[in-house]
């Protein structure tokens, strides 16, 4: 006798309950009470259990477990996948391409053509000696210390996933800030990405793509990393001095122009301070998705990690600090840059 | 002087906020409540209250009241920034409330510009495109109206900041880069919702002085919002006075000054420089009283000061008064000294029930 029993019982349903018999295999408690003959007699009020699915099915055998639940999901998401493979792989595809591109073009470019490029990226996007300085140390550091390959193609992965990332995110941000139906949509959305531990949505991608492919990485890697552009593109819209808005209206601006030439200029300094989170957060899930075979010093620290060859582990991993505090100071000089002509 | 034509009209118009203006604005209606007592019994604002007045083809009509009095809100539904709950505006005898957005968008950039209380410059721009922003909104080439933008930056006296930016000048250069925007879009009406109160007292009279000056030689139909009344007597031509958001009292400044109808404008009035603002025509005697030879003339629309500067404080002095040069009657000093007794503040007014 289980303590549920009486529900049923009231509820009439014995005959549903024992007309399928056990459900799915006995549970390992149930299997040792048995062993034992010990059948559940009557319970203190201390002892009550929760009525939990698996405490009702003790009671009925019908009632479904839980286990039953994560069960079902997953044969869901079985079922489910294939037709959402045919959507899914064509539209992913340029991912794929990029970022195979991407790899393609850092490895088979010599370095003394890359790193004097990025060395100009860094002056046109900041006009500063010593961050110039700093960043040539680093990238000719990393090479020195045959980090070059690796570290480059983190490096491709984190570009093209950001620029992608702000492809969509401002699009979306803007969109946000326009409809409060559409923020009150997306937030919860925005939420969830955000919290869930990055591990988890490697899951059902491992599922619907194979391994092999880049665009597993690259869409974990966008999914965890698009989050603060859209944030801010929205907070940056919403922010901007309504006198200005007000000004661009008694002109007679209409939407359009109000968008690009009033709301989307003054929203850069929020809008760049939103990219340069995504390019950290993408650095983050980089390493991340050397699980998923993502190349580059994430799969040095696994590496270490799985071989227990600590030098390794700890060099990749000073070299991803490097990447990131290269790629952080670039981004903050440039939003910096921004914000000088920006003020109100 | 000639009555002018009535380019604005605004004919019963209330504005209330809140989630049901509607049932407000019956209530308004049918029993009459005031401001507080509508927000003490239905929680909502009523802002505007059976607004009627008119604003004439190049005057600087003043709409001035205290801080919610709904000065500001009352300028916003002449270009429709903000939507009335019930009434009529007319531009030229063309409902502005029946326009159509794409309408609505051209009135704003062909008919009315507007300068603000605090700037509202793009800051991401170049005085100079902020000078061109009516032009380059309404699609003109950059090159058909720099010369244009860089004429009225000339004009207010910036033309060697056209390359600088916003924050990179004064509040006072900033408002005047305000007023050339509103002048290089060659509307023929400019709304100033308290566009000099936001600057320093020198400052500000220089603005008024500019502003007056080029009044004089434009002609611009402006409304202009202020909570100063030295600055709305200063610049106006037709006053409206705003209370809670009523009309209290409209008309010419003058009139105003000299009998005000409630306890509301006494206080406003009466600490007033009043020889800065009254008129010679005001107080003048128009009988025809013989004058003592080499008596001094004075204009018909000079201010009182500069009748008082010329007496030399002599206080028997009688003076001509003139207009385009023939006499249109006399004043004595007496009569100057006479309206010139600052009116008290009220028993009943707002000041003594402050204290």
């Amino acid at each position: 006798m289980a303590t549920y029993d009486f529900l049923f019982s009231a509820l009439g349903l014995q005959d549903w309950c024992e007309s399928s018999g056990t459900t799915g295999p006995i549970s390992l408690s149930a299997l040792r009470d048995s062993a034992r003959g010990e059948t559940a007699a009557d319970v203190s009020i201390w002892d009550l259990p929760f009525p939990s699915m698996d405490a009702l099915n003790a009671a009925c055998q019908s009632f479904p477990r839980s286990r039953e639940l994560t069960l079902g999901l997953e044969r869901g998401f079985l079922s489910i996948k294939d037709s959402l493979s045919i959507v899914l792989d064509p539209l992913t595809q340029p991912l794929s391409w990029a970022l195979e591109a991407a790899l393609y073009g850092v490895l088979n470019t010599p370095w003394w053509i890359i790193i004097p490029l990025l060395l100009l990226v860094t002056w046109l996007v900041s006009r500063s000696f010593t961050l110039l300085a700093f960043v040539s140390v680093s990238f000719l550091g990393l090479a020195f210390i045959d980090h070059y390959d690796y570290a480059m193609q983190t490096l491709a992965i984190i570009l093209v996933c950001a620029f992608i990332c702000v492809l969509f995110g401002v699009p979306i941000g803007i969109a946000m800030s326009r409809s409060n139906t559409m923020q009150r949509m997306t937030i919860p959305v925005l939420d969830m990405l955000q919290t869930l531990p990055p591990f988890v949505y490697l899951i059902p991608l491992i599922f619907l793509f194979s391994v092999t492919e880049p665009k597993l990485y690259g869409i974990a890697i966008i999914l965890y990393a698009i989050v603060p552009v859209i944030r801010l593109t929205d907070l940056g819209i919403r922010m901007v001095d309504q006198s200005v808005i007000e000004a661009a209206d008694a002109f007679g601006m209409t939407d359009r122009q109000k968008l690009f030439g009033v709301q989307v200029p003054l929203a850069l300094p929020n809008i760049m301070a939103g990219v340069n989170q995504t390019i950290m957060m993408s650095l983050a899930m980089v390493v991340i998705a050397s699980l998923v075979s993502a190349p580059g010093l994430g799969v040095l620290v696994l590496r270490g990690i799985r071989n227990l060859e600590l030098g390794v582990g700890l060099v990749a991993g000073l070299g991803i600090v490097i990447l990131a505090v290269v790629l952080d100071r670039v981004t903050k000089a440039a939003l910096a840059r921004i914000n000088s002509t920006h003020k109100a | 002087m000639a009555k002018k034509r009535t380019l604005l009209e605004i004919k019963h118009l209330y504005k209330i906020f809140g989630p049901e203006p509607e049932a407000a604005l019956e209530r308004v209606r049918a029993e009459g409540l005031g401001k507080s007592e509508l927000m003490e019994q239905t929680n909502h604002v009523l802002a505007l209250n059976d607004i009627n007045t008119e604003v004439r083809e190049g005057e600087i009509t003043v709409m001035m009241g205290l801080s919610g009095s709904g000065k500001s809100t009352l300028i916003r539904h002449l270009n429709r920034l903000i939507e009335p709950t019930a009434g009529e505006i007319l531009l030229d005898g063309e409902d502005v409330l029946a326009l159509s957005q794409e309408q609505l968008r051209r009135m704003r950039r062909e008919r009315m510009s507007m300068v603000f209380q605090n700037f509202a410059l793009l800051p991401h721009r170049t005085v100079l495109d902020n000078a061109g922003m009516a032009a380059a909104t309404r699609g003109d080439k950059r090159a058909d109206y720099e010369k244009d933008a860089r004429k009225w930056l000339d004009r207010v006296g910036l033309g060697g900041n056209a390359d600088q930016y916003p924050h990179e000048l004064s509040g006072g250069m900033q408002q005047r880069v305000g007023l050339a925007r509103a002048l290089a879009s060659n509307s023929p009406i400019m709304l100033m919702d308290e566009a000099f109160s936001a600057l320093d007292p020198l400052i500000r009279t220089d603005m008024q002085d500019l502003l007056l000056e080029l009044q004089s030689e434009l002609q611009k139909t402006v409304v202009f919002i202020s909570h100063d009344l030295d600055e709305a007597l200063k610049l106006a031509d037709h006053l409206v006075i705003l209370k809670d958001g009523f009309v209290v009292q409209q008309g010419e400044p003058q009139h105003i000054l000299l009998e005000p109808e409630d306890d509301y404008i006494v206080d406003f009035v009466s600490d007033i420089n009043r020889a800065r603002v009254l008129r010679v025509r005001s107080v003048m005697n128009e009988s025809g009283d013989p004058v003592a030879e080499g008596a001094v003339e004075v204009d018909h629309d000079d201010t009182l000061e500069s009748v008082l500067s010329k007496s030399d404080g002599a206080m028997e002095a009688r003076f001509v008064v003139t207009r385009d040069g023939v006499r249109v009657g006399t004043l004595d000093m007496a009569e100057v000294l006479k309206a010139l007794v600052p009116a008290a503040a009220s028993e009943s007014g707002m000041r003594t029930q402050a204290t």
